[in-house]
């Protein structure tokens, strides 16, 4: 990837994932964050992680976001007026979000991070060395992921769920207390 | 290839603008998109090591961190919804039942 591309694309994903914080319309939120998740997969797909950057396109983008945005429709959620908090938290927050990202910057940037530079093998990031890895060494992982996407739909289904008798819960509740 | 400092950065930036937002804002769908920033921050860190080890793992990792985000996407939304639904608000400092 050369550099000015890395710059541009880093310099949209931090634009809009700030977006996705300070945007007071739900709707405008998600569609920043969708912004990041694709300039995110553009820088993946750059660093050789192709099947990775388009299953982060098809499955977060695609998949997740609409998710987020049914649920916006649902709630039928608006632009949020009046003030959206204090203002010490505000400062507090942005001064704490400051530190951690200088605190992770010492941390993760080489020289303190010491990796071994070494050249990609034939076929790095294609769907069969994914697979390869997949289904030899991570196989269990696999297998109990299934179990795990399993055991969410359930939940959420029976989080979701009416209960039966209680078409409204306002009233339900009257009747209860 | 771009110098693995670089990338680092930008994903400890994004991590620490989702730090942010989980702590500014009180929307709890706005929260919720905010751990899905860090996520990805994390899986951008994931991706940059690994091409540079030269090594699948990382991209592994980042299958699984996908695999979670939407369980945990699929049960806190339904969460949502289900305080939605008895409290009509999704404004975080409105639930205060379990607060001490």
């Amino acid at each position: 990837m050369p550099p000015f591309l890395f710059i541009f694309l880093g310099a949209l994903a931090i634009v809009s994932a700030l977006g996705v914080i300070v945007q007071r319309n739900p709707i405008h939120s998600l569609l920043a964050l969708i912004a990041t998740l694709m300039t995110v997969a553009i820088l993946f797909i750059g660093e050789d992680a192709v099947v990775v950057g388009f299953l982060q396109i098809i499955v977060y983008a695609g998949a997740i976001m609409v998710l987020f945005l049914f649920v916006i429709w649902l709630l039928n959620l608006q632009v949020e007026t009046g003030p959206t908090g204090h203002l010490a938290l505000k400062l507090f927050g942005s001064l704490a979000a400051a530190l951690l990202a200088t605190e992770l910057f010492f941390i993760l940037a080489p020289p303190h991070l010491r990796v071994k530079f070494t050249r990609e093998p034939v076929g790095y990031g294609s769907l069969a060395s994914l697979a390869g890895k997949l289904f030899t060494d991570y196989l269990v992982a696999f297998e109990v992921a299934s179990v795990l996407l399993l055991a969410a739909v359930v939940g959420s289904v029976a989080l979701a769920r009416r209960l039966p008798g209680t078409d409204d819960p306002r009233a339900a509740r009257k009747v209860a207390s | 290839m771009i110098p693995l400092t670089y990338m680092m950065s930008l994903s400890a930036i994004i991590f620490a603008i989702g730090v942010a937002g989980v702590i500014i804002r009180r929307n709890i769908l706005v929260m919720f998109m905010s751990i899905e920033l860090m996520l990805n921050a994390v899986n951008l860190a994931f991706i940059a090591i690994g091409s540079r080890l030269g090594s699948m793992d990382g991209q592994v990792i980042v299958f699984f961190v996908m695999t979670v985000a939407a369980a945990e996407a699929a049960v806190g939304l339904g969460i949502i919804i289900s305080i939605f639904r008895n409290r009509e608000t999704v404004h975080a400092d409105d639930l205060t039942l379990m607060r001490w």
